[in-house]
């Protein structure tokens, strides 16, 4: 008969070792899936996470991890603040979209004017306050009305697809673009561009902001008052009453940073990989993001380490779906039974499993 | 512009129609809420069931067959939920999360050769006399039988949860699962068989969608239906006749935005179709007035 016993502190060992183990049961319990599709299991792993690394195409594969694990890493970044502290922020992928929006806005509306000193800042700018501000509107109701948060963050990702498409179609859409419905490029436009800072590496301005608040949110978390806050009301909301946490204003910070690296990340994408304001800009990053901050720990480093796996994933896909024609949706359910098993096995970091003789319990 | 174009009937006959997956979603979301657990899967649990339920009627072209498969899809993604929140003891929310994210990479991964056929047809069903009566016939008794299962079932579940003993229990299992369980109560067999009626009353509404709404398979097709069945079980207070406020109130502006579009209002038809969310956010910002059961979202772990 086994038992459950939970254990007074987590296990160190078992918060290091799950995320692991949760990725070795993924290949495996994926190696099966793709068997049952018809494919050769080892294949198709092999294709989806060595090949973009090592394999014969990896020359062009390669700088893409950079691209795609910027902004996974910022918005989960961001997500981890608030799920630390029990405030689900699930609506990145609003925010991402809406930072885009007025970040490109901005660029857009000093085109062709010369002075990238000027513009690219102010755009970096516009993508922060353009996410923060879509933040605060689910922040603000739960402080003011007690409204749900995460059913609202939701919502507001279908508003801003809509949104979206009323610019790529409407005010932002290229006046010399011949009807076509897109905005003009902005990684075209010398003042805007999102440009690789080192040729072929993918390097981009996205990646040094991604790097950089891994860093400051290491120290906030770990060293400032605010990081301990954030920790203490998600262990016990009680003991932080105590000690004089206002939850609002708890609530409402969470929010903002989230919220904030959301729009950054848009910016830097709509400004540089992606270029422009379109229908389908948004590709599911912002809920990605939520598998990187738990696959990572919620910790600012195993956030750096799990965006870069979750972008192997996406890049691996890409390759797979070219060279052994997998559907794009393989991905997407690898990537949730990763999420799943890794949640599953968290078992072993907060209980202890025990044998007992008899079944009493 | 020309709002006297629209056919005010036909317009509330559709409301229920559009109502309908969201109702039957909500209300299998209610049950397992009131036992005290949140799955936030219902997004994924809609639209495995929308490809179930269309896989199923499309091979056997029944839509019978189809309501049930997608049933029994809905229930069999949920058991994953609950092995992991009752068994392993995980956290809801996450865990909800990743059961919406495995259902749509799951959902479109089955469904992949099925884009752009057409459902069999499901039949309406005249009530005799009932569907004669003007304005009123049309509107309320000439439907297909889903949308009278889905009314039966909401006035069934306050029945059971209001007036029997398996509903006392069900509910007391929810405000607290710690007293249910001195009292000798099987909380987590009590709450499997809810998370499982909640999958399949899941299933059965995004079956809804993909054999009788659009009716065909296209991905994501469900477009956030789950999540506003999760706002409707808030807005309702956690009650089942309050869920049909909620459910009809949705569906209408579903409907009136749908209408006001084929009717060519000088709005941006983008403006128009955000505003079943808008006015989701705006009546849970309004009506959040219910009481939640006191166990909602919490682990159960049976210590001594």
């Amino acid at each position: 008969m086994l038992k459950l016993e939970k254990r007074a502190q987590p296990s160190q060992v078992w918060t290091y070792a799950t995320p692991l183990l949760a990725v070795l049961v993924t290949m495996v319990a994926g190696g099966l899936m793709f068997a049952a599709l018809g494919e050769a299991p080892v294949t198709a792993i092999r294709t989806i996470f060595w090949d973009p690394l090592f394999g014969q195409f990896a020359a062009f594969s390669r700088p893409q991890l950079l691209v795609k694990a910027a902004p996974l890493i910022l918005i989960a970044v961001g997500l981890s603040f608030g799920f630390r502290a029990g405030i689900w922020n699930i609506g990145a992928e609003g925010q991402y979209i809406m930072g885009a929006i007025c970040a490109a806005a901005v660029g857009l509306a000093f085109y062709p004017l010369e002075a990238r000193w000027l513009i690219f800042p102010l755009m970096i700018l516009a993508g922060l306050l353009g996410g923060m501000g879509w933040a605060m509107i689910p922040a603000l109701l739960r402080v003011r009305f007690g409204t749900n948060e995460i059913l609202v963050s939701l919502m507001l990702v279908y508003v801003a697809e809509s949104l979206l498409a009323t610019m790529a179609l409407g005010p932002l859409r290229n006046p010399d673009g011949m009807g076509f419905p897109g905005s003009r490029n902005l990684s075209q436009y010398a003042s805007s561009a999102n440009l690789e800072l080192i040729a072929r590496t993918g390097m981009h301005w996205g990646v040094v902001f991604a790097l950089v608040s891994v860093i400051l949110a290491y120290g906030l978390l770990s060293r400032h008052i605010f990081g301990f806050n954030v920790r203490l009301s998600g262990d016990s909301p009680k003991a932080a009453a105590f000690s004089g946490v206002q939850p609002g204003r708890l609530i409402i910070a969470c929010m903002a940073i989230s919220g904030a690296l959301a729009g950054a990340a848009g910016m830097f994408e709509v400004a540089g990989p992606s270029g422009q304001i379109s229908i389908d800009f948004n590709v599911g990053y912002g809920f990605t993001a939520i598998i990187v901050a738990y696959l990572g720990r919620l910790h600012p480093l195993g956030i750096l380490l799990a965006g870069f796996l979750m972008a192997l994933t996406y890049i691996g896909g890409e390759v797979a779906q070219l060279t052994l024609g997998l559907p794009r949706s393989a991905i997407q359910l690898f990537q949730g039974m990763l999420l799943f098993f890794l949640l599953a096995m968290d078992l072993l970091t907060n209980y202890r499993v025990r044998f007992t003789k008899t079944g009493g319990a | 512009m020309d709002i006297s174009s629209i056919n005010w009937a036909l317009l509330l006959a559709s409301l229920m129609v559009a109502a309908t997956p969201i109702l039957l979603a909500a209300i299998g979301e209610l049950v397992v809420e009131r036992a005290g657990v949140l799955n936030l899967g219902v997004e994924g649990m809609m639209i495995s069931g929308a490809v179930c339920g269309f896989i199923v009627a499309h091979h056997s072209g029944s839509p019978w067959l189809g309501f049930l498969g997608a049933a029994l899809g809905g229930a069999a993604l949920s058991v994953l939920f609950a092995v992991l929140v009752l068994n392993l003891l995980s956290n809801q929310v996450a865990t909800g999360l990743a059961l919406t994210l495995f259902g749509l990479g799951m959902s479109s991964l089955v469904g992949r050769g099925y884009n752009g056929i057409k459902a069999p047809v499901f039949d309406k069903v005249d009530i005799p006399l009932l569907s004669d009566i003007p304005v009123l016939g049309p509107i309320l008794f000439q439907h297909d039988l889903m949308v009278y299962l889905g009314l039966a079932l909401v006035i069934s579940t306050w029945a059971v949860l209001n007036h029997t003993r398996a509903g006392l229990i069900l509910r007391a299992v929810g405000e607290n699962h710690e007293a249910a369980h001195a009292l000798g109560y099987k909380v987590v067999g009590i709450r499997y068989l809810a998370i499982m009626f909640g999958g399949a009353c899941a299933g059965l509404g995004g079956a809804y969608i993909s054999l009788v709404r659009v009716p065909q398979w296209t991905d994501g097709m469900t477009a956030g239906a789950g999540w506003i069945a999760l706002a409707i079980v808030v807005f309702a207070g956690w009650k089942p006749w309050r869920l049909l406020i909620g459910a009809y109130l949705f569906g209408g502006v579903t409907v009136l935005q749908l209408n006001l579009q084929a009717a060519g209002v000088a709005i941006p038809v983008e403006y128009l179709s955000m505003s079943p969310y808008i006015a989701t956010i705006l009546v849970l910002v309004i009506m959040s007035a219910g009481r939640a059961p006191g166990s909602l979202g919490r682990t159960f772990h049976a210590s001594r």
